[in-house]
């Protein structure tokens, strides 16, 4: 109740706030700068430059909240990447020289760029099949719900759930892991699916693309909506059969969005930690990058250098995409 | 040869039947628009034709062969839509070569089509554009060329000209007229609810209303003689002037009594079963002129006056129990006060006669 109360309070005061902060600075803008009762050169100045400052006026506090959480972050970070462990000492490049040269890193780029490689062409590609098939079908609405519903699902809370079904008990014994248990039925021996390399990765990814294929159907979904359908029944006169429509007509046209759907995903992926922490932590070989991070610099006392290094290359290496992604993004809009 | 033969055609949309059974019988080479007011079911009648729509019940030929149940594109046709339904990621070649790069026609042959369809349509400086980068009446003659492309036995319109302004309307009209006349082996079906396409472009018009025919003929035959109230309403504009009449004498010639009491001699046969029935009189408003004297068909308050440069309108009220205007029509321009009375007339066989049903009474 206290809590209910205090959160209750806390967006009252932060409305308020918000609403006060721009009427005050807007009125105390046109104090400033009067134009009703001043003569007219003056009012017609006034008036230009006290245009000029309202927009600046207006997005002062987004641009100071961006810049303590955003910007000071980055510059912060590549500060610290060029300290040692406890971020005092100036260590010069050696934390970016042991990165080069650390097995878990490689280990880490090799995890991610497997996950980057494989995620997004299969949470997109699941997405736009069923998007298209679910449109012939009666229960076309329910799959999709179906299918949208681990959106809701935190990526902790998935990771739960997949760990059932990747449990492993001692064969002989009852299996609880729903992989394990159809094995067993077909006759095979149970796996410790989530400690053999190479495979585990796959086994967390599937995760992911789980969750995922429910954000590229509904994208894609809409897209397809939007596809007039006479092109398709020119096609159709045209002669072409399903797949050429799908492929020749269908897709060509949702090319941007199918765009947007992969390198939104792609910013995901190359972001990954939670299925990894709770999953494996890292172990049998399917460390990434983010969960590296993490490792270094908050785990067993922390090295906020290396820490701050691995975190600059996450950056380094989404920020190309996320452009990208931007550009694609705005020209749908048009 | 490549008519095409409907037979009592029905369309049903589960218990809902919009098209009732159509039978009409399109001749090799010639032209047919399809005419009506929306929802009257003419592009549902093309869209089975093109085979993009089931057909519920009937039979439907094309050059002899019956295509109930042949896909759309081994019916021989082409069409073109009302939003041109261009490929927006195809250059304006790709567009129009799309459909024989499924078909698998030879690379020489499918340039050779697609080079003389530009060339027919003035589109040869275009055909690396996409359509995006196209007027609309360029995307529209792209449309026409993908159609021409397919080399088809009957081309479909839906609506080609609805999406244009006006003055490319009239364009592309004289473009598809011409086009039609270098195609004469080519059945044309068109449909448009205008009716100055209709008239300017048909051999036949197909009249409908309702998922029914309502009348089949030549475009001055329409007009002429109009089987029936519908159709007598729906050619011409201004609409003809409809006023309720009862038949008083009947014989060589028929004499009724409009409901302002005034008794007109119509210059058409009856039989004398009709004495006494109620019916409706019709007089287009070209039709008509000034009276002079005592000899007058309308006598009425004028309400509006329309000069328009080539025709003057003239609206005369009162007459009607709807309070719908009387219009007439006149050559130039002309002087007409509001409020005062005026008289008008008109030739005896310019008249017409409409029997209870709506059915026009014959000459």
């Amino acid at each position: 109740m206290g809590h209910l109360v205090y959160a209750l309070v806390t967006v009252v005061i932060g409305l308020a706030g918000a609403a006060i902060y721009f009427y005050a600075s807007n009125l105390l803008l046109d104090r400033a700068l009067p134009y009703r009762d001043a003569e007219g050169a003056r009012a017609s100045r006034n008036l230009r430059r006290a245009n000029a400052i309202r927009p600046w006026l207006f997005m002062l506090p987004a641009i100071v909240i961006l810049s303590v959480y955003l910007v000071y972050p980055v510059l912060e970070s590549i500060w610290l990447s060029f300290h040692g462990k406890a971020g005092i000492d100036f260590v010069g490049l050696s934390n970016y020289h042991w990165m080069l040269v650390d097995p878990e890193f490689r280990e880490s780029i090799v995890n991610n760029l497997l996950w980057l490689l494989i995620v997004p062409a299969l949470s997109t590609f699941f997405g736009l099949v069923i998007a298209a098939l679910a449109d012939r079908i009666w229960w076309g609405n329910i799959a999709k719900s179906l299918i949208f519903m681990p959106m809701a699902i935190s990526f902790v809370g998935a990771s739960v759930i997949w760990k059932f079904i990747y449990d492993f008990r001692p064969a002989g014994s009852e299996q609880i892991g729903l992989l394990n248990a159809v094995v067993v039925f077909f006759g095979g021996n149970p796996h410790a699916w989530i400690t053999i390399p190479f495979w585990n990765s796959v086994f967390l990814m599937v995760i992911l693309v789980w969750i995922q294929t429910g954000f590229a159907m509904v994208i894609l979904s809409a897209a397809l909506r939007s596809i007039p359908d006479e092109t398709i029944e020119a096609a159709v006169i045209d002669g072409a059969n399903g797949l050429q429509i799908f492929f020749k007509i269908m897709v060509p046209q949702i090319w941007g969005t199918i765009a947007v759907v992969w390198t939104t995903i792609t910013i995901l992926v190359l972001k990954v930690f939670d299925i990894v922490l709770a999953m494996t932590n890292g172990q049998w070989d399917t460390q990434v990058l983010a969960n590296l991070m993490f490792e270094w610099m908050f785990r067993g006392g922390g090295d906020f250098g290396r820490g701050a290094v691995i975190a600059l290359v996450i950056m380094v290496l989404v920020v190309p995409i996320m452009i990208w992604n931007i550009h694609n993004a705005r020209q749908e809009l048009r | 040869m490549t008519g095409v033969m409907l037979k009592d055609i029905r369309k049903a949309y589960g218990a809902v039947e919009v098209i009732h059974g159509i039978d009409l019988e399109i001749r090799h080479g010639e032209f047919v628009v399809f005419v009506g007011p929306s929802g009257c079911g003419k592009s549902t009648l093309l869209r089975m034709i093109a085979g993009l729509e089931d057909i519920s019940g009937g039979t439907m030929t094309i050059g002899g062969e019956v295509v109930n149940q042949v896909p759309p594109s081994k019916r021989g046709i082409a069409m073109v839509f009302q939003s041109y339904a261009l490929y927006p990621h195809m250059s304006v070649y790709e567009n129009m070569a799309f459909g024989m790069r499924i078909a698998r026609r030879p690379k020489a042959e499918i340039d050779a089509r697609v080079r003389e369809a530009g060339e027919i349509l003035q589109l040869t400086p275009f055909l690396d554009r996409l359509p995006k980068a196209l007027s609309g009446g360029q995307r529209q003659r792209v449309a026409i060329g993908r159609a021409i492309c397919r080399n088809p036995k009957v081309f479909l319109f839906d609506e080609p000209l609805s999406n244009l302004d006006a003055a490319l309307r009239v364009a592309t009209r004289i473009e598809i007229a011409k086009l039609a006349e270098t195609m004469p082996e080519t059945t044309m079906i068109y449909v448009t609810h205008d009716q100055i396409e209709a008239m300017t472009l048909a051999d036949r018009i197909v009249v409908l209303s309702g998922g029914t025919i309502e009348q089949v003929g030549a475009p001055l035959e329409l007009y002429e003689r109009p089987a029936n109230l519908f159709v007598a309403r729906f050619i011409g504009s201004p609409a003809m002037n409809i006023l309720p009449a009862t038949i008083e004498e009947t014989g060589a010639t028929t004499t009724v009594t409009l409901a302002g009491g005034k008794a007109v001699t119509l210059d058409l046969a009856s039989d004398a079963a009709r004495k006494g029935e109620a019916a409706s009189f019709g007089v287009r408003p070209e039709d008509l002129r000034p009276a002079e004297g005592e000899d007058f068909l309308f006598e009425g308050k004028v309400s509006i006056v329309e000069t328009l440069g080539e025709v003057t309108l003239v609206y005369i009220e009162g007459l009607t129990a709807d309070d719908e205007p009387i219009i007439v029509k006149l050559a130039g321009t002309r002087s007409y006060e509001r409020g005062k009375t005026a008289r008008f007339t008109a030739e005896p066989k310019a008249l017409h006669l409409f029997d209870a049903d709506g059915q026009t009474l014959r000459r």
